[in-house]
């Protein structure tokens, strides 16, 4: 069997006293949507921020397309191919959607080393040219010029996506991207990711279970720290430490 | 904040001054009042300076307390290779500027990895240091300053006059400008903007922002080492007080009352707060009463600078 894009290993970190994660083995293969669930406090955010690179383990190994990325930064996992969108929206709200997504562009064309102190930026039609193409993808080129501030909750977070998805990434971890999205954008937001699995990995934290449903190709649970469970989400319906982990959170 | 625009009548608003700065020192000759051409000239350095730390306040984000210690470091490194027979303004301001860069390159890979008020502090404690180092350093003065035997050459020409000295600070101080506005809406410029508005998703996005931010640091501080070289020459002394952290006060006082941000923020404010002084002080010893006024005034009424007033767009 291939060696999966992502693959982590006895990953555990604890803040304080709190184990936050308690050796959780788990991997994401190329292609697939793979659906990350639990109740609030399980861990999902902070098990994101270890792949992302925002924070280190106090143990355990990450591989990333055959390579270790453990100790790797965040600015250089998004080289490697790793991208991430916010739980909280973040985006630069006083730049146009365009500016923003052309700081991504720019990031990725040049790896970063945008050491280049005298041509205006303006001027670079590809980088824009460019960003506009990802606008579109989601479904914002009419907005470009707009400020990200002004827009509908909705459509940051489908700003989010442009952005993450103009670094070029093999993963994209979306952290809640339904979060606090009405209905009609939540089934636009479901239709995009779905589109959107076509070309890229998706490792996807969401507590909208008919769009967990809809998206995974598998499930993993995560509760108090700890993976409960991995599998199709046929069985991830049916299995029992799974509806109580649900029942106890009231859900 | 957005991205820095220049405003649609800025360019022709500075070609304009520009002039009227080449012609001042002609005008103030013809009515015998040639001493105001060295006043001029300090306005101009000041300028100079509080551009060099508006690049590192306004564009980089970084609340720097410490922006005297490159501005002093650079008077001092200009009158020690003047001792040292280096008088080619050629040779010796370029080695200042990449002294003061150096020194705000070492101040910055460590201040950098603090943020928020803790910056402050490590800024403000890192100039207390060189200021200490210079006070206590005999061979350079101590309490006293370096004099400087004369003024640089240029290419070997002398600035002894006051009138050639005067054309190139307006010089420098232009270069600057104009690089700054290049640099502002570069790719680099965009950086470091966005790193200020939001570091972490800059980082998310791929771009390494520690070295941004050092490399915006650093170069402030080259530019005030050249300030610090240019008023040096101009007084000719290295003096102790460039490197005191009420230094770096007026500095940032400049910068907020000229306009965070905005490319002639630094000017207005260094125009503003030196006439202020030179008005204020022919009338009273406590012209700072005055100042304090002044600058409640602008922080209340126009908290983004004088400069914002006049349509310097920040996006």
């Amino acid at each position: 069997m291939a060696e999966p894009l992502l693959a982590v290993t006895g990953l555990s970190r604890a803040f304080g006293g709190v184990q936050a994660l308690a050796g959780i083995d788990f991997s994401v293969d190329a292609g697939e949507i793979h659906a990350l669930i639990g109740p609030n406090g399980a861990g999902k955010t902070t098990f994101i921020h270890h792949v992302s690179g925002a924070l280190r383990p106090d143990a355990g190994s990450i591989r990333f397309a055959g390579a270790d990325v453990t100790r790797r930064s965040m600015h250089q996992r998004v080289h490697a191919g790793i991208a991430r969108s916010y739980q909280i929206t973040n985006v630069f709200s006083r730049l146009s959607l365009v500016d923003n997504v052309a700081l991504a562009v720019q990031g990725r064309r040049d790896s970063g080393t945008s050491f280049r102190f005298w041509r205006p930026a303006a001027s670079e039609a590809g980088v824009f040219a460019e960003a506009a193409g990802y606008l579109r993808q989601v479904g914002l080129a009419d907005l470009a010029a707009r400020p990200a501030g002004e827009l509908a909750h909705g459509e940051q977070r489908a700003l989010e996506l442009a952005m993450a998805l103009a670094t070029r990434p093999q993963l994209l971890l979306l952290d809640e991207p339904m979060a606090g999205t009405g209905p009609e954008e939540a089934e636009r937001m479901v239709d995009l990711i779905e589109h959107l699995a076509r070309h890229v990995t998706i490792l996807l934290v969401e507590h909208d279970m008919d769009a967990v449903f809809r998206l995974a190709d598998r499930i993993s649970v995560l509760v108090g720290g700890r993976l409960v469970f991995t599998g199709e989400p046929e069985a991830v319906r049916r299995h029992p430490e799974v509806r109580r982990a649900y029942l106890g959170d009231g859900a | 904040m957005g991205f820095y625009q220049p405003a649609p009548y800025q360019k022709a608003a500075a070609r304009l001054l520009l002039a009227a700065l080449v012609a001042l020192p002609f005008a103030l000759e013809a009515a015998g009042q040639g001493f105001y051409i060295g006043l001029v000239s300090r306005i101009m350095i000041f300028a100079l300076a509080a551009t060099s730390l508006n690049l590192v306040l306004g564009f980089g984000g970084l609340f720097s307390l410490g922006h005297a210690a490159f501005f002093g470091a650079g008077a001092y490194a200009s009158a020690i290779l003047m001792a040292a027979g280096v008088g080619e303004a050629f040779v010796a301001w370029p080695a200042v500027m990449a002294a003061a860069g150096l020194l705000a390159l070492a101040v910055g890979a460590i201040s950098l990895r603090t943020r928020g008020v803790y910056f402050i502090m490590i800024t403000l404690a890192f100039a207390q240091m060189v200021y200490y180092l210079f006070v206590s350093a005999r061979a350079w003065g101590g309490d006293d300053g370096l004099p400087l035997a004369g003024r640089a050459s240029l290419a070997g020409l002398g600035l002894g006059g006051d009138r050639a000295f005067y054309f190139v600070v307006l010089g420098c101080l232009a270069l600057t400008l104009f690089g700054l506005g290049r640099l502002a809406q570069a790719r680099f410029g965009r950086v470091v903007q966005a790193i200020r508005e939001n570091e972490a998703r800059m980082e998310a996005l791929g771009y390494p922002v520690f070295r941004y931010r050092l490399a915006c640091f650093a170069l402030g501080g080259a530019l005030a080492g050249l300030a610090g070289a240019l008023l040096a020459n101009l007084t000719g002394l290295a003096s102790p007080s460039l490197l005191q952290w009420t230094q770096s006060g007026t500095l940032l006082v400049m910068v907020i009352i000229g306009g965070v941000g905005t490319l002639y923020g630094g000017v207005v404010g260094a125009v503003v707060l030196l006439l202020l002084e030179e008005a204020l002080a022919g009338l009273t010893l406590h012209w700072h009463i005055g100042l304090g006024g002044l600058l409640l005034v602008i922080v209340l009424f126009a908290p983004r600078g004088i400069a914002a007033l006049f349509g310097g767009r920040r996006g």
